[in-house]
């Protein structure tokens, strides 16, 4: 072991990025398949709206969904194109869940997964 | 022997191949078996037989799971019976057929009849998230998520569980769903140490479900299916031991984790070690 190595900055364990890049992705693929069926297709269709005025690429669109004990978030993350200057923008539908676990969205969609439902 | 089990149909799955479902499920059979449960653990891993294998019993198949879902044998004549530990059983597979021999019927049926006379059913898993693998865990109470502290292995595993959660008989019946417990296989704990290799804690943040036990990487394992005994017959080894505790957690009893810090070494071994 070289004197030098005391003064060069320790590199980032490995198995510390292993566990970053796993947050990152399982997020993502649990927020695909754990959310409620109808996601997919609110996904699609509040692009279709925002794709009437703002180019926006498909692939840079997020849609998730939330669940705090007190709390569910629904949560729209867009990039934008770079002229734009913004470089995302963000929407969040936020509402206190009731006890009885009827969450939902403003306009009276059922927020509960099925998963929920099942506990009920 | 002791109480009905609440769970007695028991996956061990997985996603990713080659992880540690079969040699825990020969394992974790003989450990039940050895606790005076009756025990019998059936290979769902048609065309890849091999619990046999780890079992030792291959030289003494002659009918298999698949002969008795196409009511080719009786089951009594395909189940075989341990000769070392009383009360365990193995139902091995066929090594010639393919999964879709694998009917949710005929699965139905050779559980059931099973369940009237086994505490624990105990069903090793194929790898993968096709037929033989929504088979295996589809008639499950309780699943044993085998992971390897390794990024794909763990990302399989959550995938597992969202199967688990959306297409398990207990998930379309709108049931009690099914309980999971995570068994964490061939753990290096200087790897760890090292910061090369995935925390106990790490995985279990991120699958967020019980530790049944942490097995670690151990040479008793080849050794041990080298001669077709369950690892956990190996009792100086800390492979077998780790099962043990493992087997009793399952049982409900509290038993600290061990295997899980690097082993103190000698002055000796250490100069062993840096000069090697
Ligand atoms: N704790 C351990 N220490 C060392 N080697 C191990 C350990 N657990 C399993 N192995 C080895 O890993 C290999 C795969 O094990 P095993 O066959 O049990 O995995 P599997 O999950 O059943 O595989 P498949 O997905 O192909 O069915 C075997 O060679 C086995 O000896
Ligand atoms: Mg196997």
């Amino acid at each position: 072991m070289s004197i030098f190595s005391f003064f060069r900055s320790a590199p980032r364990p490995s198995a510390v990025q292993a566990k970053e890049r796993l947050q990152i992705v399982m997020a993502h693929e649990r927020a695909g398949r754990a959310g409620p069926d109808y996601l997919p297709m609110l996904q699609q269709e509040l692009l279709a709206v925002i794709a009437k005025y703002i180019d926006i690429d498909q692939n840079k669109v997020e849609v998730k969904l939330d669940r705090g004990s007190d709390c569910s978030t629904l949560e729209l993350n867009i990039e934008l194109p770079a002229r734009e200057q913004l470089k995302s923008a963000m929407a969040a539908v936020r509402k206190p869940e009731t006890k009885a676990g009827g969450d939902g969205l403003k306009a009276g969609a059922p927020l509960a997964s099925s998963e929920d439902k099942k506990r009920h | 022997m002791g109480e009905a089990p609440l769970s007695k149909i028991i996956v061990m799955t997985s996603g990713k191949g080659g992880v540690g479902k079969t040699t825990s499920s020969a394992a974790f059979a003989t450990g039940l078996a050895l606790r005076g449960f009756k025990t019998v653990v059936i290979d769902f891993d048609v065309g890849l037989r091999n619990l046999d294998l780890v079992m030792g019993c291959e030289r003494r198949v002659v009918f298999d799971f698949i002969n008795v879902i196409n009511g080719e044998a009786k089951l009594s004549q395909a189940l075989i019976k341990d000769k070392r530990i009383d009360n365990l059983y193995v139902l091995p597979t066929s090594q010639t057929r393919d999964k879709d021999a694998l009917t949710a019927a005929g699965v139905e049926r050779v559980l059931n009849e099973l369940a009237k006379d086994f505490d624990y059913i105990l069903c090793d898993s194929p790898a993968g998230i096709e037929r033989g693998a929504l088979m295996a865990l589809y008639f499950a109470d309780h699943a044993i998520i085998v992971t390897n502290p390794e990024v794909s292995s763990v990302r399989d595993s959550d995938r597992i569980l969202g199967v688990l959660a959306s297409r398990s008989r207990r998930a379309e019946q709108g049931l009690e769903p099914v309980t999971q417990q995570l068994l964490l296989t061939r753990y290096d704990p200087e790897r760890v140490e090292r910061g090369e290799m995935l925390k106990v804690d790490d995985v279990l943040e991120i699958l967020a479900i019980p530790l049944l036990g942490v097995i670690p990487e151990s040479q008793a394992v080849l050794r041990a299916s080298n001669v077709g005994m369950p690892v956990i017959l190996d009792e100086s080894s800390n492979a077998g031991q780790a099962y043990t505790d493992a087997v009793g957690r399952f049982l409900g009893e509290d038993i600290e984790h061990r295997f899980m810090a690097p082993q103190k070494k000698g002055l000796f071994s250490r100069f062993l070690r840096r000069s090697a």
